[in-house]
């Protein structure tokens, strides 16, 4: 599974992107999240609060419970601000 | 059309290259945004960073709901990314129609949406340091009453 991150949680977390192998006990975006906090501190400084993180699979925003599996693309990012 | 880009664009050459193919066109509807430096701010610069692809895959979708809301002749989104400074344009949003409600309507709904659901994100840089804009309420509200 590739995850992509962008703006102040790339910064939080140190990488722009990586690829983890999925396990069995993740199901879900919200299992990916608490999977990726137990890492280590920088992981868990940026999913905090998680009312300003916003995620998309495969490109598409979508809400924390949606299932996700290895060939999905997952990228988390606060609120977009384009324009 | 869309274009996600670095370079500056011509807001002149890019409304003719339009209009000269289309002689239908009776209105044309433009929103040009541009880097903000507010008189007590000491902002030296601001780097938008976009998810690629994905950037254009959105952009191309409110595109074609704005083409199914309004009865237009043409669409035009130009979004630049990278370092950009005080003045420089970010983006624009150019709507064609025979007539002006159409794309003047589409035009707002197209700027409304880019606010808050494309994937950019800007990083305001000053001698005090660099910080991530964040959301706006007024945005949000903007785009919720479409």
């Amino acid at each position: 599974m590739q995850i992509k991150y962008f703006s102040w949680v790339k910064d939080q977390i140190g990488l722009e992107s990586e690829n983890i192998t999925i396990t069995e006990k993740i199901n879900s975006v919200n299992d990916l999240i608490n999977h990726l906090k137990n890492k280590n501190e920088q992981y868990e400084k940026a999913f905090e609060d998680i009312s300003v993180i916003r995620c998309a699979v495969n490109m598409e925003v979508t809400n924390l419970d949606k299932k996700i599996s290895d060939n999905d693309e997952i990228a988390f990012f606060p609120p977009m601000t384009g324009g | 059309m869309i274009k996600v880009q670095k370079n500056d664009f011509d807001v002149n050459l890019e409304i003719k290259n339009i209009t000269s193919l289309n002689k239908n066109i009776g209105g044309t509807s433009l929103f040009i945004g541009n880097v903000r430096k507010d008189n007590n701010s000491n902002l030296k610069s601001m780097t938008l960073e976009h998810y690629p692809i994905m950037t254009e895959k959105q952009l191309e979708k409110i595109n074609n709901e704005a083409k199914n809301r309004w009865n237009l002749i043409d669409s035009l989104i130009i979004h630049r990314y990278g370092k950009l400074y005080p003045g420089d344009q970010i983006v624009l949003v150019a709507t064609f129609s025979k007539h002006r409600t159409d794309a003047l309507n589409a035009c707002e709904f197209l700027i409304d949406w880019l606010k808050t659901k494309a994937p950019f994100w800007k990083l305001e840089e000053s001698n005090a340091g660099s910080n991530w804009v964040k959301e706006k309420r007024s945005d949000l509200d903007a785009v919720n009453k479409w």
